[in-house]
Formats: C-alpha cells, sequence, structure tokens
C-alpha cells in the first residue's frame, strides 16, 4: 500500500473546470472552432457538388480536372496545405494586401474548404450515381432538361445518400479544424493552451476544451438525425429520431 | 394513311458493338393503336427510346407531328438540337416504362404534377387540380397522398401513366408496361389503357407480350425482328396467319 501511496495523491482540481468552463476566452475560442467548422464545411459542400458535377459530366477536360482536384488534395495532409496557405504563400505572391488579408482565421477556413472538397466530391459522386438511371430517364420524358431533372428528381434522391457521410465529414472537421492552433488561430484548444501556459494547469483545461467539444458534436449529431428523418420521406423504413418519438408522444396526448 | 403522326425512316442504332436497329421503318396515324411484339433484344425498346430521343439515332429519321425530334436539317445534313429545344419536343410524347420508375421522394401528386409544374410552369393549385383528376381517371383518387413505396406494382404503373398524361402528350409510348409486373396486378394497368385507346384515341405505340390486349385494342401488330419490322397487320393477321417462319416461332413460344 505504501507503494502506491504516491500514485494516489492526485493533483486535479475539478473546480477550475467549472472555473474556466464559461470563462470568456474559452467561450470565444469555441466560437470560433464552430464558425471555422461550418464555414469550411459549407465551402467543401459547395466545391465537392460543384467537382462532382464535373466529374460525372461527358466532358473529359473536365473529369480530369476534378480527378487531378482530389488526388492533390486528399493525397496531401491538410495541415501542410494549411501552412501552405499561409506560410508558403504570402513568401510566392509578394504583395503586402495579400499578407494582410490573410488572417489566420481565412486562411483555415479556406484550406480546410478546399481539403473537405476532395472528400466531399467523392460522397456527392456517390450520392448522385447512386440514384437510378430511370429517374433521370422519366425526368426527360417529361420534357425536364438535364439540369431541371438533376436539380427537381435526382439530387433530392441523392441527398439520402449524402447526408450520412456529409455528417461524419462535419464532426470530423469540428475536431480537425484544431490543427488551426499551429497557425496562432486561437481557436478552442488554442484558447485552452493559451490559459494552461499562463496559470499551468493543463489537465483541467484541456477537459474543458474536451467538453465543450463533445457538447457541440453532440448537438450536431442530433441535428443529422433530424435532417435524415426530414430527407426519408416516402421510405417504407423511415428512422425514428428523439424529436420525432416526442412529437409522437405529444400527438398521442393530445388525441386522448 | 393521311399525315402519319409518327415516321420513323430508316431507323439505325448501335449500341456498343451490337446493332439494336437495322434501318428499321415505321409509321403510326393518328389515334392509331400499335402494338410492338418481337423477342427480347430484338430493337423493340430501343426503338421506343429512339422517338422519345432518350437516344440518339446513329442514321435515318424519325418525325412526331411532322417534326424531326431531337434534330434539325440544315441543307440536307442532321443537326442535334440544342437541349432546351430537345426537351419541348419529348414534352408532347409520354413514356411509360418497365419499371416505373416513379419518382420515390414525391407522393402521387407530386409525381403527376410534376411534369406541368417544373416544365410547364402551371401554378401549384392548378396543377394539383389536374394531378387530382388524372388520378381519379386511372381509378386512384384515395392514393393522392401516397408514396410509390405505400403502393403495389399496378397502382404505381397507373400513376406512372397518369404522369405521362398530364402533360398532355399527342403520342403515348409503351414500353412492357405489365413485364414487371404480378400476374394479378396486370388487368388493372391494360384497362387503363384500353380506356385510353377507346375513350381519348390517344394515339399509343405499345411493347408488349400481352397478347389478348393486343387482339382486343391494336389497329396493327408489328413484329420486329433483328432491329427491322418483319411482318405486319391486323392481330387477327399477325396472329392467325404469320407469314413468315420467325412470327410463327415466336408466337409458338408465347401463345
Amino acid at each position: 500500500m505504501d507503494a502506491l501511496a504516491p500514485l494516489l495523491q492526485l493533483d486535479f482540481r475539478p473546480d477550475l473546470i467549472r472555473e474556466y468552463l464559461f470563462n470568456d476566452v474559452i467561450v470565444d475560442g469555441a466560437w470560433i472552432t464552430l464558425q471555422v467548422a461550418v464555414l469550411a464545411q459549407l465551402l467543401g459542400i459547395f466545391l465537392g457538388g460543384l467537382f462532382a458535377l464535373l466529374r460525372i459530366s461527358r466532358n473529359p477536360v473536365l473529369g480530369v480536372i476534378s480527378g487531378f482536384y482530389v488526388w492533390f488534395f486528399r493525397g496531401t495532409p491538410a495541415l501542410l496545405q494549411l501552412i501552405i496557405l499561409y506560410i508558403g504563400l504570402p513568401t510566392v505572391i509578394d504583395d503586402p494586401s495579400f499578407t494582410q488579408e490573410l488572417t489566420a482565421f481565412r486562411a483555415a477556413i479556406i484550406a480546410f474548404g478546399i481539403n473537405e472538397g476532395a472528400y466531399m466530391t467523392e460522397i456527392m459522386r456517390a450520392g448522385i450515381v447512386s440514384v437510378e438511371h430511370g429517374q433521370m430517364d422519366a425526368a426527360r420524358s417529361l420534357g425536364m432538361t438535364q439540369l431541371q431533372g438533376m436539380r427537381r428528381i435526382v439530387l433530392p434522391q441523392a441527398m439520402r445518400v449524402v447526408v450520412p457521410p456529409t455528417g461524419n465529414e462535419f464532426i470530423a472537421m469540428l475536431k480537425n479544424s484544431s490543427l488551426a492552433f499551429t497557425i496562432g488561430l486561437v481557436d478552442l484548444l488554442g484558447a485552452s493552451r493559451l490559459i494552461y501556459s499562463v496559470n499551468f494547469r493543463p489537465m483541467e483545461l484541456l477537459v474543458v476544451a474536451a467538453i465543450w467539444y463533445l457538447a457541440m458534436t453532440t448537438v450536431f449529431s442530433l441535428l443529422q438525425a433530424e435532417l435524415e428523418r426530414v430527407l426519408a420521406v416516402g421510405d417504407r423504413d423511415r428512422p425514428q429520431t428523439l424529436l420525432s418519438r416526442a412529437m409522437d408522444l405529444m400527438g398521442q396526448r393530445h388525441a386522448r | 394513311m393521311t399525315d402519319p403522326l409518327v415516321q420513323v425512316q430508316g431507323a439505325y442504332k448501335r449500341l456498343g458493338k451490337t446493332e439494336v436497329l437495322r434501318g428499321i421503318s415505321l409509321d403510326v396515324a393518328r389515334a392509331e393503336t400499335v402494338v410492338v411484339i418481337g423477342v427480347s433484344g430484338s430493337g423493340k425498346t430501343t426503338l421506343l427510346r429512339c422517338i422519345n430521343h432518350l437516344e440518339v439515332l446513329d442514321a435515318g429519321r424519325i418525325y412526331v407531328g411532322g417534326e424531326l425530334v431531337g434534330y434539325r436539317e440544315v441543307n440536307g445534313r442532321l443537326v442535334e438540337d440544342r437541349e432546351p429545344e430537345v426537351a419541348r419536343k419529348r414534352a408532347a410524347i409520354g413514356m411509360v416504362f418497365q419499371r416505373f420508375n416513379l419518382f420515390p421522394h414525391l407522393t402521387a401528386l407530386g409525381n403527376v404534377t410534376a411534369g406541368p409544374r417544373y416544365v410547364k410552369g402551371t401554378p401549384r393549385d392548378q396543377a394539383d387540380d389536374l394531378g387530382r383528376e388524372l388520378l381519379a381517371r386511372v381509378g386512384l383518387e384515395t392514393k393522392v397522398d401516397a408514396y410509390p413505396s405505400q403502393l403495389s406494382g399496378g397502382q404505381q404503373q397507373r400513376v406512372a401513366i397518369a404522369r405521362a398524361l398530364a402533360m398532355e402528350p399527342k403520342l403515348m409510348l409503351f414500353d412492357e408496361p405489365t413485364s414487371a409486373l404480378d400476374p394479378e396486378l396486370v388487368g388493372e394497368v391494360l384497362e387503363v389503357m384500353k380506356a385510353l385507346a377507346r375513350d381519348v384515341h390517344m394515339t399509343m405505340i405499345v411493347v408488349t407480350h400481352e397478347i389478348g390486349f393486343a387482339r382486343e385494342v391494336a389497329n396493327r401488330v408489328v413484329f420486329v425482328d433483328e432491329g427491322v419490322v418483319l411482318e405486319q397487320g391486323t392481330p387477327d393477321e399477325v396472329f392467325n396467319h404469320p407469314k413468315e417462319d420467325r412470327t410463327k416461332s415466336f408466337l409458338a413460344r408465347i401463345l
């Protein structure tokens, strides 16, 4: 027992977690993380949609451009791409206004967005390809153009296939955006590092950061489940969600 | 036959290395119901898809209502139309598919109103009124809000017919409309098609193996073999007195 005693003398102060959980620096950092993740994901979805359409177009040149984009941005680390953009490019583009406009915040959104676009291209392409050819035939036989058929008939169905992996991507984005602390962005992880470098309580502050990350990923997982239910309209085995179960319960109570 | 609605002239189509249509010609008059029969792989489906320009012809011409479908003729040469123009011509040709191809994310009413709303720009309430009327005509007035996954095969195919009719086509193409159905559901779909021929004198080209339907409704039966019309005539001529050996052996197998 005596041998274990030193191990059991833990130096961990839960009260610090409560004290720092809603600290201004931490809350601001969480807000930065959320903004970077949402904006980069939106950019990624936009680029993914664009390059997926290029890939499935019959034009071979467009297909090669799309293939190259996916090959490069999926084949190199996101961190490398971020540093190329933030550290590398300003030394090549010798223009003070470029350096000035390219804040760490913007660089993170652009780099993570372009990187995410490569993954979203594959996800979107898989979604579009999963819709039977007969759907486009039927749309065209009614007099729709290729573009109308895509928008009204194919894409709404592709979305069902696209949403689950996109939710995964977004959750990953929320966490991986913490890479941006390497270029000095004070996001959630950056904020906790900033504080523990002063108060020397890293463990408590890392737990604070972990709680925030978990809170955000939990909220978005629930939102994703709702979205999947909305898109599964017309499906035989439409999934139940927390909200839909709650609504059912309320409905039963009203019915009585 | 004066001024046929459909004129297929020497249509030639290759899919990969197979010659599917080998210079097929066929005229269909207004209000005529033509039943196309033939072994699988003889080019029946491809013929329908070419009339609708879902497939591009390699040679030959197809006119519907006096207009080339999918092409313009410039100094005796065919130039493929731009897409909006193809879509406009195609809108006047209804098509019903073997596997229904209903839009699974839309209700029965949503399927029927998709054409009028998205192609013609008909206001929603007006399109809905038309849609309800058409669904009632195919006997599905109680299924307006059902999704395709909640309907039987026969009901789905009837929705598909109503969906095509919503564009007020001058020609209807049926590609084996009952082949994917359970036997007990075939009748309800054929009834709807008979009513179309009888009551509104719709011009129809029907690819089918339903000989009973052909005998009752068809003005003409066309036997397609290896990408050409081998034999055609009234149902009585083709079914009871076939001239060609290949027609006889085909009929022997399906009758």
